[in-house]
């Protein structure tokens, strides 16, 4: 009883102090033609009521993570939540559950109208950058915020390429992929020495500069106005828009996959290895004999080859580009997708970059606030469940002996 | 085996080191012992590379290797024990095992040192599979041990492995540093604040202060030294 007098107590003390901080803006409305102010008493009392009755839940909330009451409960959902996760790693279910997957990712086009197609192919584009983040945030532990610098390199060598030299997609893919990997080595060396949070303020910092340099380098990149008229890849003859964005999803299909068997081939790799030891312990992993400036060079350059590619695609796909779309903005929200759908975990981020992609697409009433939707999720997670919503299964593998 | 020639170690603008001289023979084991902030672990730290000398040269085995990056003075056969263990709290033990031996690709020899390491600490043996990070710290030292010989080097370096340890486990510990000495011919150059321990075990010793080496004997002469026993053995 005494226990819920103090819930009761807490929680209004903190319905009292929301309705005085947001007086200022929910009561009072001045009416500047009539001079008059308006008073919305009403309004304080929806602010109170509300913000009580989220405090209660918050706090039982918090309660119940803390005594792990109601755990049994969310075990149950979990199971339930992430089937798909599950059948996939069961042998048994993997190929009758994939081969539906693609079955129906294959006809996805055929079913949809072409708007959501072309939702699909921005979304797909973003787990390519997902993943290409996850090997700099969830394999080498680096915080990297200038990702966008990398996606505006590729998307930019593909503009400047076909704008100078008309230079195809195709010929492009692999030179943003170069383009990507080399800005990622030349911004990997100045930051070698640095560490958590210092170096995420660099790379923050990286990643403006280069948006800068493209806004004001106006005669070679055309500035703020941006390339316009980038062709989309054509199938043999050139393609109908309807065509032509069909064809781009399949394109970005085909690279989501190569991109997750690539994922996967490196978190079982001797780089997997040296970076996963790096994350965990940069001053052990050295006295083990790894390079720690290759090690971390190569994520740079590893996680930038991704975003050069993401990039070319993003140019093929709006046929225009300027600097505004490679913003500090657009580096947070791929950073959100990682750390939303759990850093480290392929599936994780494939989710994470389609929550982050589509929710704002289908909820456009909510997009203005989007933002805001995105820092509450984040603050949620990082309380009740801090690893991500399909957390990183690590593989343990076995060494020197035989499986038993 | 190993000569360290007159270094000078700063970090910024502070002098840890000024002009730290010692030799370690082959076969030998040489401890360093010294009160908080003499400046062990920095000298350790500066024989290996991780934070390399301003002036001054470490020789191994005839090759200068001041200002050779850590990695590289890992295939020149040393490798460390870093102070406070370092193990890979996300990994298992083998996991862990196998990262000490990550230069190396001769896959029977590894599989031999890894039974010996097992040998040495049944312990590890029991747990394998088990996270690093919900070892009990007398493990961790073990393993952070045993991680460093999986590398298969002709001179261990150890940092503080005494430290935050029951002294039952520490008695254990330093009981198979003798017998790595003994049974693979390992050098060993052993950082100990636990003079004690260190110097029962020890060749000969080396005693430091401020960044200076004050004193160098037998171990039994420092142990018998007024001085010594003074400062850091507290009897």
């Amino acid at each position: 009883m005494n226990k819920v007098l103090k819930e009761i107590r807490t929680s209004a003390l903190s319905a009292l102090w929301m309705m005085i901080l947001t007086f200022p803006i929910i009561v009072i409305k001045v009416n500047t033609i009539n001079m008059t102010v308006n008073w919305r008493w009403i309004n304080l009392m929806w602010v109170g009521t509300g913000t009580f009755i989220l405090s209660w839940l918050w706090r039982y909330l918090l309660d119940r993570k803390e005594n792990g009451s109601g755990l049994k409960k969310t075990d149950t959902k979990e199971s339930r939540r992430f089937s798909l996760h599950k059948s996939l790693n069961d042998k048994k279910m993997r190929i009758p559950v994939l081969s539906t997957l693609a079955v129906l990712v294959l006809v996805l086009p055929l079913l949809v109208n072409f708007y959501q197609v072309s939702i699909m192919t921005s979304a797909l584009i973003f787990v390519i950058l997902g993943l290409g983040l996850n090997i700099v945030i969830g394999y080498g532990g680096l915080l990297h915020l200038g990702y966008a610098a990398f996606y505006a390199m590729g998307a930019y060598s593909y503009g400047l390429m076909y704008l100078y030299w008309g230079i195809p997609f195709w010929v492009a893919l692999p030179l943003g992929a170069v383009s990507g990997a080399v800005f990622g080595l030349l911004i990997g060396f100045p930051v070698l020495r640095l560490r958590g949070d210092y170096l995420a303020i660099v790379t923050l910092a990286f990643g403006e500069i280069a948006r800068l340099v493209l806004e004001n380098l106006s005669g070679f990149t055309k500035g703020p106005e941006g390339i316009a008229q980038i062709p989309r890849p054509g199938f043999i003859t050139k393609l109908s828009l309807q065509g032509a964005t069909i064809y781009l999803f399949y394109i970005c299909i085909a690279l989501v996959l190569f991109t997750i068997f690539v994922m996967r081939r490196i978190e079982d790799s001797r780089i997997g290895r040296a970076l996963e030891a790096m994350s965990e312990d940069d001053i052990a992993a050295q006295s083990m004999g790894i390079d720690l400036t290759k090690a971390k060079l190569t994520t740079f350059a590893l996680g930038a080859i991704w975003a050069g590619m993401a990039g070319v695609l993003l140019a093929a796909k709006t046929t225009y580009i300027n600097p505004g779309s490679f913003t500090l903005m657009e580096s947070v929200m791929i950073l959100v997708a990682v750390v939303l759908g759990g850093t480290g975990s392929i599936p994780g981020v494939i989710l994470g970059a389609f929550l982050v992609t589509l929710i704002p697409e289908y909820f456009r009433a909510l997009s203005d606030y989007r933002m805001l939707m995105f820092g509450v999720a984040l603050v949620v997670m990082s309380i009740f469940r801090p690893q991500g919503i399909i957390p990183r299964v690590r593989k343990h593998y076995i060494v020197g002996e035989d499986q038993s | 085996m190993l000569k360290v020639d007159n270094i000078h170690t700063y970090y910024g603008n502070i002098q840890a080191l000024k002009g730290i001289s010692l030799e370690v023979n082959k076969g030998e084991i040489i401890c360093l012992i010294g009160a908080n902030g003499a400046g062990k672990s920095t000298t350790l730290m500066s024989i290996s590379g991780i934070e390399p000398p301003r002036s001054g040269t470490v020789i191994l085995e005839g090759i200068d290797i001041t200002g050779m990056p850590p990695h590289k003075i890992v295939t020149m056969g040393m490798s460390q024990v870093p102070e406070g263990r370092r193990i890979f709290p996300q990994l298992t033990v083998l996991e862990n095992l196998d990262m000490g031996a990550y230069l190396r690709t001769d896959k029977e020899e590894m599989k031999r040192d890894l039974e010996y390491v097992f040998e040495l600490f049944p312990i590890l043996s029991q747990r394998r599979h088990q996270i690093g990070g919900t070892l009990s710290g007398g493990e961790q030292q073990m393993l952070a041990i045993s991680r460093a010989l999986m590398a298969k080097p002709r001179i261990l370096l150890l940092d503080e492995p005494s430290l935050g340890l029951a002294p039952l486990i520490v008695q254990q510990i330093f009981g198979i540093i003798v017998r790595i000495n003994k049974e693979q011919g390992t050098t060993i150059f052993l950082v100990e604040q636990n003079a004690n321990m260190a110097l029962k075990i020890a060749d000969r010793g080396y005693v430091l202060q401020n960044g200076i080496i004050v004193k160098t004997d037998t171990s039994s002469a420092l142990m018998a030294d007024e001085e010594v026993k003074n400062a850091y053995l507290g009897v």
